[in-house]
């Protein structure tokens, strides 16, 4: 179903409407900056045209998250599982605290993506940013996978500052032979060729099922940093000395 | 001075207690210098309603007083007419008043208690200035500071010239309609703020934006650093009366512009300066620059989440903290240009963009008149 809002719909109404309608799929028109759309929601398909404000899918434990334009902050915040897919940017924060399902960007992050983020036995979250991302990605990173695939066309590097500062699990893949800016020394970096990690391949063959306009080969057809904690040198006193 | 009367008011006013905000932050400029109402910026900072609570919303609109464009137009809030009377007993052995009315407002479901709200439209006493051995505009900011400190009851809440601020306790939108922003005047460019203090009832005086002379900020944040920086520009003569961190940007930016001759670029060095580590990756000549500024005003880095939008005649600027712990969004639309602390914010007057994107922390977003800034 359809519906229809403007700049003058109240996010609590629509959420409410939302979580309230039996149709599966429903998709908004119209979206200007209402928060918390989908939030703990687990067996629907959203789609959104418009500007989807803050906390997009926060807590979400299943279903589908379509967006056609940008994402704001903290999308995906301590999300469950499911799926967030977004046609455009999404702004800072995005995939706070993640503990399953996947996020799909396809331009850019803004600060912090994946800060926080954590696996648990099967539970293995996924950000995949199509464009780069900002400082602080994977700040405090305890699990699960980030990849940048820095497609970005704006001549700014794949990642900002302080990549991976406190990141004591999890993995970090960046599509590019260098790194532009230096690294923590509790983290440590090797190059691997996309196509021959098998990780590396499902996730972006899947990414690119949702944007038909990359190409997985091409994309897989190059070098990759993998960042990851070194189990030699770990963050012992970040927050305390204990 | 504004101080909390134990008679009739029992809460404290700010500055007497601390106060964590949220904030939004907005601004519209028509880089041709063509005029528009305030009725987009209202817009604008009424979809991020939200991350206000009612209690403080104010705009600066640079342009609007084309009119009386050679004279400082005083915006003051009075607490009762002794107050009132007081204050124009010292304008008038300091200024020349070209013009003077109580500000034109209307009746808005949402906003009350509005102190005496009165416009004057100034020229300096040429004898009195003379004798002062100032400059004009430090022998206006010096009295500002002697208002706003001495005479109880009185706040100048605006002294540029063909700028003004309108600001007050309700939510943005509410005090955009209580001053008839969307009818009465004509800007080339607009800034907006919304305010989420949480400790206090919050006044008039202390909502955003706050000015000094035709530069104002807007501020979503918190400065850690406050004491800091306040003792250090204190040095040079500047009143911090309100104890609220946005005023001392206000005057640092000033001290920074106007007296040091920084450029925007450079104050943004100052007060958002790089951290050690990232300038050590910067290039020679880039490199010398930063640790020049860094070691050239240490007091005056200011710590902590802030996103400011800086407006001055000709332009706005917008800065987020080094570590960007609050969301800005910049856009392009022809000769328009928006900052919002929410995509949202801009997306609502203008859905089809030619650029948008996300500052850098420390990175500042300059946006001026095509022909005609005066920085």
């Amino acid at each position: 179903m359809n519906i229809n809002i403007d700049e003058k719909t109240d996010f609590q109404l629509l959420n409410r409407r939302i979580r309230g309608v039996e149709d599966k799929n429903i998709v908004i028109n119209g979206c200007v900056g209402q928060r918390y759309i989908a939030t703990g929601l687990s067996d629907k398909k959203l789609l959104i045209n418009g500007t989807p404000g803050n906390a997009l899918g926060s807590y979400l434990n299943g279903g589908e998250v379509t967006v056609y334009g940008n994402a704001q902050d903290a999308t995906g915040d301590t999300m469950n599982s499911g799926m967030i897919v977004i046609h455009g940017n999404a702004g800072d924060a995005t995939g706070y605290a993640m503990r399953g399902g996947k996020i799909y960007i396809k331009g850019n992050t803004g600060y912090r993506a994946g800060i926080h983020m954590k696996a648990y036995m099967d539970f293995k979250p996924i950000i995949v940013v199509g464009g780069r991302a900002g400082s602080f990605l994977g700040e405090y990173q305890a699990g699960g996978i980030i990849v940048v695939l820095g497609q970005n066309d704006d001549g700014l590097p794949i990642i900002n500052n302080f990549c991976g500062t406190g990141m004591h699990g999890g993995k970090i893949y960046l599509r590019c032979d260098k790194l532009p800016h230096a690294i923590p020394s509790q983290i440590r970096v090797e190059k691997v060729k996309g196509s021959e990690v098998e990780e590396l391949k499902s996730i972006i063959e899947d990414y690119c099922s949702y944007f038909k306009e990359l190409n997985a080969e091409y994309l897989l057809n190059a070098d990759f940093l993998s960042l990851f904690p070194d189990v030699d040198n770990p963050y012992k006193r970040m927050y305390t000395n204990n | 001075m504004f101080n909390s009367n134990p008679n009739y008011n029992s809460s404290p006013f700010e500055g007497e207690v601390r106060i964590p905000s949220g904030c939004a932050v907005s601004a519209i400029i028509n880089r041709s210098g063509k005029p528009m109402t305030g009725e987009k910026i209202i817009r604008s900072i009424s979809t991020m309603h939200d991350r206000s609570n009612g209690l403080g919303g104010g705009f600066a609109g640079y342009g609007i007083y084309p009119d009386y464009k050679e004279y400082y137009a005083f915006h003051l809030f009075f607490n009762d007419f002794q107050a009132k009377k007081a204050t124009e007993d010292f304008i008038i052995t300091h200024f020349e008043i070209v013009y003077s009315s109580e500000m034109k407002t209307r009746k808005v479901k949402g906003i009350g208690n509005e102190p005496l709200i009165y416009r004057y439209f100034l020229y300096p006493l040429s004898k009195r200035l003379t004798n002062s051995l100032m400059d004009e505009e430090q022998y206006v900011v010096k009295c500002v500071n002697k208002i706003n400190a001495e005479i109880n009851g009185a706040f100048v809440f605006s002294s540029g010239k063909n700028m003004g601020i309108f600001k007050g306790v309700g939510y943005p939108e509410e005090i955009g309609k209580f001053y008839l922003l969307d009818e009465e005047y004509q800007g080339y460019a607009w800034t907006a703020h919304g305010r989420y203090p949480t400790n206090t009832p919050g006044w008039w005086g202390g909502a955003h934006p706050f000015g000094l002379l035709d530069y104002s900020i807007v501020h979503n944040g918190e400065i850690s650093s406050y004491d800091a920086n306040r003792r250090y520009i204190e040095m040079f003569g500047y009143k911090c009366s309100l104890q609220t961190d946005t005023e001392v940007i206000t005057y640092i930016i000033d001290y920074l512009i106007r007296v040091k001759k920084l450029t925007l670029q450079e104050i943004a060095k100052v007060i958002s300066a790089s951290f050690w580590s990232t300038i050590e990756e910067k290039s020679e000549e880039e490199k010398r620059k930063e640790i020049f500024l860094r070691k050239a005003f240490p007091s005056l880095l200011i710590n902590g989440p802030f996103s400011i939008i800086f407006g001055f005649s000709g332009g706005i600027m917008a800065l987020n903290d080094r570590l960007k712990l609050r969301s800005m969004v910049c856009a392009e639309k022809g000769d328009f240009a928006f900052i919002s602390s929410e995509e949202c914010g801009i997306r609502v007057i203008e859905p089809k963009l030619d650029k948008i994107f996300s500052p850098s922390g420390g990175q500042p977003v300059i946006y001026t008149l095509k022909e005609g800034g005066t920085l």
